[in-house]
């Protein structure tokens, strides 16, 4: 069982949702991404995403390269990440401590780094998982090998291109959760989804015992209303990134503006 | 003197965990000539070659996003398909003769072959194909399939802008619409290129993010393919990529090297001593060497833009100075740091101008079937003049460093061998860049 696992299941015996924000790490430092992990904590966020800065990400629209290039510009490095999240977790503010993390990173990097390794610095500093959003399930097995032996989740993903045979061997392979994404296209807000999306999902949740959490696009309260009933939960990533993206000219006024749109999904989600 | 090329040792073409085979940049230098003893046959590279998963070996595979999955399934399918059907081979033939102009010549150089003293020179004239470059081989052949999988939209990317024009010639020739993603760079010292896309009724897409070069326009151009791959073909423009591009890109290309064969036994009675390509991403090299693979007596070897010399971020040359790892969709060697991030990386030439290179590639450096080496930028830009002056031929900047590289190897050999460059394309588009980098008047 790890952290995830935990989480979904109370959730499940709350009947509740989980509300799963996407930040960059280090965008535009990693002491900034300290204090917006803690405030999403304090938010109520059920888990929290750290995009770990690539320098190629081809699954990305601009508002999340952008804060990739202003992370790496600012020369954050891996070691780095690791670092921070793991003396967050030893300053062991309470609603922090009880928020699970994972990462979503390329797997440029995990190679670079090392496959064990990676796991090893990740786990060892606090987070529960990886979502690796160009690693496909037919090129998984190294990793997903590597991660199952030290309890870690890789959390695989779903989209609307993907045959329903496909999904169910995806949806085997994934642990955690599973990544439904609502849009054929890269991360970014969108006004409106597919309509086939809310089916598609109840699909594929008849049929895996796997929690199952969509993502892409969503940015507004009513994509948050009509979602949640057929899911378990939702990721939000473009429009936090972007109301952060002003925090290098002023941080407390980009933590409110974060804070007041993660307050109005959430609550969407709750009623 | 000893070998300058590096060679890593037995290594196993075996499948993961490849991530333990990180190992050291190896340090050649660039300026010191080839040795000429024949290659090591103990390992040897098969011609049979990708697997079904696209694997060279452990190079290639697949590392996109699940978004193109289905897209790349149905492409394998359909180049399987068409790989088998007469009609589809009958088509690409006919055009590649009537509307490339092919077969492109093999030239003996015999001027510039007497100027070295060495072997005799023969130039592989792909600089003669309509569109003036080897690009157009692989995209009238990926055109041909993006009608019979009934997509109607085609994106490319482009470095030096050749392939650029050769797409938006395929699509014009076959009716369809074509977007060219080129990084301002590129867009800036290919200009000539790029006003012949627009000409041709492609749209160009300049590139701001990253370097503004070939890497971020194949960024560009594959994330328009996540929002648009159910109606778009993407036109990968050299042998880089997900799979099956590495294998189709290659098998399109080889066209020149099995002519090139022929014609050599046509010309001097039997195959050449030794064949030089420059690489970028790789495709005219792979196109030139994959029917060569086999034989053993043919020395083969690929030139990489060793920019202005060995330190990092002055060259492009992953396959002399990188080490494996994962970039724009296949496992190869790559310019990254130690954290995974691409590397910046140089050269004078837009099309060489690359962090990465194709996974086939790799697979021949470690099995030792194709000797690797780097070019600076000077001593491409005198091989320009010496071919100019010499023969009265204007070559793309790219190709001239397989022809500076090709000289010092030819001068090492004996006036009664046969050395091919593989003479990717023409150098009209670089004359005003040429003269900036020389402080001329344009
Ligand atoms: C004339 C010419 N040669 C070589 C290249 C490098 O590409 P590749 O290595 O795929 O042949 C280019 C690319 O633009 C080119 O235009």
């Amino acid at each position: 069982m790890t952290a995830i696992d935990d989480l979904f299941s109370t959730l499940k015996a709350q009947n509740k949702k989980a509300f799963m924000p996407f930040i960059t790490a280090g965008d535009p430092s990693l002491a900034f991404t300290g204090k917006v992990l803690t405030r999403l904590a304090e938010l109520g966020c059920s888990m929290a995403e750290l995009g770990i800065p690539y320098s190629d990400p081809i699954a990305d629209g601009p508002v999340i390269q952008a804060s990739y290039t202003r992370a790496l510009q600012n020369k954050i490095k891996l070691s780095g990440i690791f670092q921070t999240v793991a003396d967050l977790r030893a300053a062991g503010s309470q609603p922090l401590a009880k928020m699970p993390l994972v990462s979503m990173v390329s797997y440029a990097i995990v190679h670079r780094h090392g496959l064990e390794k990676y796991v090893d610095e990740a786990k060892a500093s606090g987070f529960a998982g990886a979502i690796v959003p160009d690693l496909l399930v037919e090129e998984s097995e190294p990793f997903s090998k590597v991660c199952r032996v030290r309890e870690f989740n890789l959390i695989q993903l779903v989209t609307p291109t993907t045959p329903p045979e496909r999904a169910l061997r995806i949806a085997e392979s994934s642990s955690g959760f599973l990544y439904f994404v609502s849009v054929t296209g890269i991360t970014g807000e969108r006004t409106q989804l597919p309509v086939d999306l809310v089916d598609r999902v109840g699909w594929l949740r008849d049929r895996s015992s796997l929690p199952i959490c969509i993502g892409f696009g969503i940015s507004k309260p009513e994509h948050v209303k009509l979602l949640a009933p057929v899911s378990d939960g939702l990721i939000v990533g473009s429009a936090i990134v972007r109301s952060l993206d002003q925090a290098a000219a002023d941080e407390s006024k980009a933590l409110d503006s974060m804070s007041q749109l993660v307050t109005s999904l959430i609550s969407a989600l709750e009623n | 003197m000893g070998r300058t090329l590096v060679s890593l040792g037995p290594q196993k073409a075996c499948r993961p965990p490849y991530h333990k085979l990180q190992k050291e940049p190896s340090m050649s230098l660039a300026s010191e000539p080839l040795s000429t003893e024949p290659l090591s046959t103990e390992q040897s590279a098969s011609p049979n070659v990708p697997d079904q998963q696209g694997r060279f070996g452990m190079f290639g595979g697949r590392f996109v996003p699940e978004t193109l999955t289905r897209a790349l399934d149905e492409l394998v399918v359909e180049y399987n398909r068409a790989r088998q059907d007469p009609d589809f081979q009958a088509e690409l033939d006919d055009l590649l003769h009537r509307f490339v102009g092919r077969p492109s010549p093999l030239y003996h150089a015999a001027r510039f072959s007497k100027q070295l003293g060495g072997a005799q020179i023969w130039l592989k004239r792909e600089d003669l194909n309509h569109t003036g470059a080897h690009k157009i081989n692989n995209t009238l052949g990926q055109a041909l399939l993006t009608l019979r999988m009934k997509k109607t939209r085609v994106i490319a990317e482009t470095g030096a802008g050749q392939h650029g024009v050769a797409s938006a010639t395929a699509c014009a020739h076959f009716g369809l619409p074509c977007v060219v993603y080129m990084g301002v760079e590129d867009v800036r010292r290919q200009r000539p290129n790029v006003f012949s896309m627009r000409l041709l009724g492609a749209e160009v897409r300049p590139v701001e993010s990253g370097s503004r070069t070939l890497r971020d326009a194949v960024n560009e151009a594959m994330r328009d393919w996540m929002a648009s791959v159910e109606t778009t073909h993407y036109i990968i423009g050299s042998v880089i990529g997900p799979h099956p591009f590495p294998m189709m890109v290659r098998d399109f290309q080889s066209v020149i090297g099995k002519e090139c064969r022929e014609q050599s036994l046509q010309s001097f009675g039997r195959l050449p001593d030794a064949v030089v390509a420059c690489v970028g991403g790789g495709s005219n090299a792979a196109g030139m060497f994959y029917p060569f693979v086999g034989d053993r007596s043919v020395r083969l070897i690929g030139v990489e833009a060793g920019g202005r010399g060995p330190n990092a971020g002055d060259h492009a040359s992953p396959l002399t100075f990188g080490s494996p790892g994962v970039l724009h969709g296949s496992y190869s060697y790559v310019m990254q740091d130690e954290d995974g991030q691409t590397s910046d990386v140089h050269s004078m030439s837009a099309g060489l101008d690359y962090p990465g290179v194709g996974p086939e590639h790799s697979y021949w450096k470690d099995t030792q079937r194709v000797e690797y080496t780097s070019c600076r930028d000077d001593e491409a830009l005198a091989a320009f003049d010496f071919l100019a002056r010499n023969e009265g031929i204007l070559t793309a900047l790219e190709t001239c460093h397989a022809v500076a590289k090709a000289a010092e190897i030819a001068k090492g050999m004996s006036p009664d061998q046969h050395l091919v460059i593989c003479l990717s394309g023409r150098g009209d588009k670089d004359a005003a860049e040429l003269a900036r980098l020389r402080g001329q008047e344009w």
